[in-house]
């Protein structure tokens, strides 16, 4: 009897602290729970001797399948919240408060009015937005393909065996990790129409004074100084991507294609870009994104000038947004902005598939 | 006309000699294979014969024209590839007519030669796939199209069997060599694969740690090999090796191995043997030289009685291979499946001296070739 009335005791303390346990329908005996002190009284004592094990092997019974999955799914949830509330917060919510703004006025500090679709048909009236639409274009264009030919190039030379291979690799994916404003800086003082070296070695290579280029002060060149920053710092990148790429194609192809009788052009031609497609789609995809979003570079070299000559979809928004206070209007240049991304994607990816 | 001669040809990597100043000949529409196994050199060889890897030192010619310096694509050679390296991205058709689209055959020509070479290897309904469609077996076939489109005067065949399932490997082993009939073009293949260079060859280059060991023909190799490797490497089962010691009686010689006596038949060179007396030498006997019961038509004194002990019989069907012990060392009789052995059994076969081959401990070369 002394024996059982300590097991009593001690199965009461376990019970008392895991007092869901005790809710189980089947549960004899009497419990009353109250503010978390739970006083057990237990008539029988051989109740309280059985009760100890009985619970962990019942708890494993009591879930049913279905349960259990719900368990599963809501610890993977629990994994997923951190990052999953971070990003409702600081890009979802925004994206579609953006969404909604698009057909408002606002201005930062007054009441947010229904505008319709003011903005919308404003669009068509703002040369500005008209010529940093175009621009956008003509830089996507243009340093699409220019920075993928680079680095696809860099990538074929620096996967040979060459002296020094590893530092070149590392110099030419040097600009993408370096600080954007610091190689900016760097970038003006070297393209500096007066007294820039660029234009120093024009001037002895004997390109007349008057023809010399004005970089990013001149509007005819604003673009292309822009455009060479961007090849220039994002190449590095790409070609990594290249490398890659170009290492997971089998040797024996090329071996095959010599004793076919090709050529090393032909070989690039035949085995090597067939054997790159799916890595210059990934490229190209990334690119595509990366130039219609441009803006840091621009931000940094031209602001935007001369002009409209370097204005693009990103500056204009910046501009609208937080120099002119027309959060509204910014919205809406931004939609547009983005149903011209998701537009070119999925015609890649579209092209893509058929292939 | 494509003889393919060899002289001294080696290929090094820095201090390290993969293959050691080759000599070969190798004539006109021969069907050659080189064999050993892996790490012996003849992929290598085959490589440097493609022209895929420089040659170290020596010379290739090919038709009696020195081509160290020839690029692949003017040897006049197509290859065949392990793992078929056949263009991904191209149907079957355009794989098999790349080669000649490259050096600008017209369209009407290659559509020919690509027709011919699919009627000849029952590939015409592939014709329009991607490889990435294609079975191993199918793939092999196109690569061998590939080949044959140009007309090439050497084909060189580098394991093309090796990824195939054992059943296929054994239809297409038939099939390469009516190929080569058909074909009339000089043959060089490589494998690891016995079985393949017994059935398949002309001649059989036996080659090992970039040396090549033996070259004949699959009986003379089988036959006379001239060392304990080539006479281990070839024939399978294994060659059982026996350490014994010659003893004379008379006129005649006998091996002894654990105490059984093996005489050795007449007609092997006395001279050779003599030096040996009394002293040891290594003993091989095929597995299928022994017998259950005394055959008919070996003379009684080429047999001898042997006795060991059965320690695992693997019945192929046609046939059983009996794993037994004697003298400490394990070897291997090929019997008919009626003969019944249980295991722990000492069983008494007839051993037949007629092709037994002696070799030297020391060098491992044969006595008799």
């Amino acid at each position: 009897m002394l024996c059982g009335h300590q097991e009593a005791g001690a199965d009461a303390t376990v019970v008392g602290s895991n007092v869901r346990r005790l809710r189980a329908p089947d549960r004899k005996g009497q419990y009353a729970k109250l503010g978390g002190k739970v006083s057990v009284s237990i008539s029988n004592s051989a109740i309280a001797t059985d009760r100890t094990p009985a619970i962990p092997a019942r708890k494993v019974k009591i879930l049913s399948r279905r349960r259990r999955k719900i368990q599963d799914a809501l610890i993977a949830y629990s994994f997923i919240a951190p990052n999953f509330i971070g990003f409702a917060v600081f890009t979802l919510g925004p994206i579609l408060f953006a969404f909604v703004l698009a057909f408002m006025h606002w201005d930062g500090s007054n009441a947010i009015t229904f505008a319709g679709l003011d903005n919308f048909w404003r669009l068509f009236e703002d040369k500005a937005f008209i010529s940093a639409f175009w621009n956008t274009v003509i830089y996507t264009v243009v340093s699409v393909p220019a920075t993928l030919a680079c680095a696809l190039g860099l990538a074929i030379l620096l996967n040979q065996k060459i002296f020094g291979r590893d530092f070149f690799r590392t110099a030419m994916f040097f600009p993408y990790v370096a600080s954007l404003v610091a190689v900016a800086v760097v970038w003006n003082m070297i393209f500096n129409p007066e007294m820039g070296p660029v234009n120093m070695i024009l001037y002895t290579l004997g390109v007349d004074p008057k023809d010399m280029p004005g970089w990013a002060a001149d509007r005819h060149w604003a673009m292309v100084t822009v455009i060479l920053f961007g090849i220039w710092k994002n190449m590095g990148y790409y070609m990594v991507i290249y490398l890659a790429g170009l290492q997971g194609i089998n040797s024996e192809l090329y071996e095959a294609a010599d004793l076919d009788g090709a050529n090393s052009w032909q070989k690039f031609l035949y085995v090597t870009v067939p054997q790159l497609g799916p890595t210059t789609f990934f490229v190209t995809v990334m690119l595509t994104i990366q130039s219609f979003k441009v803006f840091d570079q621009i931000y940094m070299i031209t602001q935007g000038g001369p002009g409209t000559s370097t204005l693009v979809l990103v500056y204009h928004i910046y501009n609208e947004a937080f120099i002119s206070w027309d959060l509204g209007y910014s919205s809406m240049v931004a939609l547009v902005l983005f149903f011209l991304v998701l537009a070119v994607t999925i015609v890649q990816f579209r092209r893509q598939r058929e292939d | 006309m494509a003889s393919i001669s060899l002289k001294k040809l080696n290929k090094t990597y820095g201090a390290l000699t993969v293959v050691h100043d080759i000599d070969l000949e190798i004539a006109d529409k021969e069907f050659i294979i080189l064999v050993g196994p892996s790490g012996c050199g003849k992929s290598t060889t085959l490589r440097m014969i493609a022209g895929l890897e420089e040659i170290s030192g020596g010379e290739l010619k090919i038709g009696g024209d020195l081509m160290n310096e020839v690029p692949s694509k003017d040897r006049d050679i197509a290859m065949v590839f392990q793992n078929y390296a056949l263009y991904p991205h191209m149907t079957v058709y355009k794989n098999m007519a790349f080669g000649l689209h490259l050096r600008k055959a017209p369209r009407d020509v290659i559509d020919k030669q690509v027709q011919d070479a699919a009627r000849v290897l029952d590939i015409t309904h592939l014709l329009n796939r991607k490889p990435k469609a294609l079975s191993g077996g199918q793939r092999q076939r196109v690569a061998l199209g590939r080949a044959m489109v140009r007309n090439p005067a050497v084909f060189l065949l580098d394991e093309p069997l090796s990824n195939l399932d054992a059943k296929l490997r054994g239809t297409m082993r038939a099939e390469i060599t009516k190929l080569h009939k058909r074909l009339d073009a000089t043959f060089i293949y490589v494998t690891h694969d016995q079985v393949e260079a017994m059935t398949m060859a002309d001649r059989i280059v036996v080659m090992k740690d970039g040396h090549i060991q033996q070259v004949d023909t699959p009986q003379n190799l089988y036959d006379r090999p001239i060392n304990m490797f080539v006479a281990g490497f070839i024939g399978a089962p294994q060659m059982n090796m026996l350490p014994s010691v010659i003893h004379r009686r008379d006129d005649r010689f006998f091996a002894v191995f654990d105490g059984r006596e093996l005489p050795l038949p007449a007609h092997f060179d006395k001279s050779r043997i003599a030096p040996y007396e009394g002293r040891e030498l290594v003993l091989g006997i095929r597995p299928e030289n022994f017998h259950e019961l005394p055959p008919g038509d070996i003379p009684l004194e080429n047999l001898a009685p042997f006795k060991a002990v059965v320690e695992l019989a693997e019945p192929m069907g046609s046939e059983v291979h009996l794993n037994m012990v004697a003298g400490g060392r394990s070897l291997i009789a090929r019997v008919s499946p009626r003969f019944r052995a249980g295991l722990g059994d000492e069983v008494k076969l007839v051993a037949d001296v007629t092709n037994v081959q002696l070799f030297d401990t020391e060098t491992e070369r044969s006595i008799l070739y």
